[in-house]
């Protein structure tokens, strides 16, 4: 059954100096309040795993505390490339990242695996490309029926998944809605997970039987932290902040300028801080 | 005429290329404009597809990102990534993929990973996403990029997706029965690739676009086809769509972006 916990002994609990860790969320939903509390607790050598590493990883690799990152796409999505990502990948800074490159089909079979307890996922994939060449990871399987020779990548199996979702109860019962990504497949493939979430509230009050819900029994530890995923977005509490997207990319492009924002706004910030972010646009909403 | 930019003549030429049967995925930036100028003018029926899940999407700005919550907000539904790429992609269930790139070979295959060793990159792009698979599974490739020398290349350092490979019949060679890329539209010209050779070949020119810029501005020595029209310029109506999308789009997209804002 999940711990309802603060979010400080959440991360403290789940996640270990040189852990596998998925903090998953397809642009929506992203776990920004728990990341930079892993951030502030100071892990060190964590190999990160994500379809679409973006600011939230710039700044876990751009602070060091990344050895490694699993991933199919790299970018801040509508503006470029991610700065701090492209440092530790062309110069080594602040330390080296070794990197695991797939493709989005490959990644999503691959966590489908890993919550279904197989040892890898097959798909029809990587037909021409290169990826192949550079990724001892990915490999082929014949199927046995038809003989045809399929893409075979290995599970996905975190330490600790981390993920943001819109609401829980109070025996910490999980509710996605909107935009739902792999975030579901990550936290059953994961041995650990952490839920940030908008509200706790008595009853779900899911709006369609069909909703995705994550039992409490399928979740190691709940957090309540309102706003926990600005600068992206709670579907039906608070939109994406592109303005801060697009701002991102001149506070990364320079090491010093990254710096200084981390310290402000990472290190000597709370969780409690992203409160203001969802207190304004339910303001707004009302 | 009405004055244009060649941007805007690249994007509008991409948005006649679909039609209303169409049911597309669509890659962020460029083709997400072309995409939505379709939507609002002669294809309103057609289904847009984003990789984060969303089906039969009708946002009324574009998104910055691939999972904007406009996009889910005016989608028919949404499934999980998982679902989008096995059942939907992988199914066989699009007909038109719409993609970018940073670079682009002669025979239309795409690279958006690195430039200089992969190893030890010059620059590093950010990566595939779906566009391996959205290169093979979809019935049918459109790309969108700007004519330039550093993105039409003679060789790519790297193949993030397929176009045609090596050429001829490469595709078949591996066991593909998609069509591949069918067309390329860019700010100066269409290209579409030789049915035989596969080679990409200029088939429509822009207009106020003269041969030797097309040439200048490409890597490797382009082709023409014995019959090259000039695309008709584009009208004011889809000027107008065009322009009025943007404008939304810009005017959502704005803000301070400090992420201090106070409650």
């Amino acid at each position: 059954m999940a711990r309802i916990l603060p979010l400080a002994e959440a991360v403290a609990e789940n996640v270990r100096d040189g852990d596998t860790v998925a903090m998953e969320g397809f642009t929506h939903l992203i776990p920004y309040a728990a990341g930079h509390e892993v951030i502030r607790q100071g892990r060190k050598g964590l190999f990160l795993i994500r379809m679409t590493p973006d600011i939230l990883y710039d700044q876990l690799i751009g602070v060091g505390a990344a050895r490694g990152m699993k991933f199919s796409w790299g970018g801040n999505p509508g503006v470029g490339s991610l700065h701090r990502f492209r440092d530790a990948v062309e110069n080594q800074w602040p330390r080296p990242l070794e990197i695991e490159e797939h493709s989005h089909a490959a990644m999503a079979n691959a966590y489908e695996a890993g919550a279904a307890n197989l040892p890898f996922a097959m798909l029809r994939g990587y037909i021409g490309a290169d990826l192949p060449k550079v990724n001892p990871n990915i490999r082929s399987v014949t199927c046995p029926f038809t003989g045809e020779v399929l893409a075979a990548v290995p599970a996905i199996r975190p330490d600790v998944t981390i993920i943001h979702a819109q609401r829980a109860d109070r025996k910490g019962n999980v509710l996605i809605e909107g935009i739902v990504g792999v975030q579901k497949e990550a936290v059953l493939a994961a041995r650990r997970s952490i839920v940030t979430v908008e509200e706790i509230v008595d009853q779900l009050s899911p709006p369609s039987p069909n909703s995705v819900v994550l039992p409490g029994w399928a979740v190691t530890a709940v957090a309540h932290v309102p706003g926990g995923a600005f600068p992206s977005y709670a579907h039906g509490y608070y939109p994406r902040n592109n303005a801060f997207y697009i701002r991102w990319d001149e506070i990364a492009r320079d090491r010093e300028s990254f710096a200084a924002w981390m310290k402000e706004n990472v290190f000597d910030a709370k969780p409690e801080d992203f409160a203001r972010h969802a207190a304004k646009k339910s303001a707004k909403a009302a | 005429m009405t004055d244009f930019t060649p941007n805007e003549m690249m994007t509008i030429a991409a948005a006649r290329a679909l039609s209303n049967d169409d049911v597309c995925f669509v890659g962020i930036g460029a083709p997400s404009a072309a995409c939505n100028v379709a939507r609002l003018t002669h294809a309103p029926d057609i289904t847009l597809i984003y990789e984060s899940g969303t089906v039969g999407t009708k946002p009324d700005v574009l998104p910055l990102s691939i999972g904007d919550g406009e996009l889910c907000d005016t989608a028919l539904f949404t499934v999980s990534v998982p679902e989008m790429f096995r059942y939907w992609l992988q199914g066989g269930r699009i007909t038109t993929g719409f993609l970018g790139g940073a670079q682009i070979d002669k025979f239309a295959n795409l690279n958006t990973t690195v430039v200089g060793p992969y190893d030890r990159p010059k620059v590093r792009l950010p990566g595939g996403g779906g566009a391996p698979e959205i290169a093979s599974n979809c019935g049918r490739i459109f790309i969108t990029m700007a004519l330039t020398k550093r993105g039409f290349v003679e060789k790519l350092p790297f193949i993030t997706s397929m176009g045609h490979g090596e050429g001829g019949a490469h595709r078949e060679r591996l066991g593909l029965s998609t069509k591949g890329p069918t067309r390329v539209i860019t700010d100066l010209c269409i290209l579409e690739p030789d049915p035989e050779t596969k080679e990409l070949t200029v088939v429509s020119i822009h207009p106020g676009v003269d041969r030797d810029r097309i040439v200048e501005n490409c890597g490797w020595p382009i082709k023409f086809a014995d019959t090259v029209i000039e695309t008709p310029a584009p009208t004011e109506t889809e000027l107008a769509v065009l322009r009025d999308i943007n404008a939304r789009t810009k005017k959502a997209h704005e803000g301070t972006g400090s992420g201090k804002e106070a409650a």
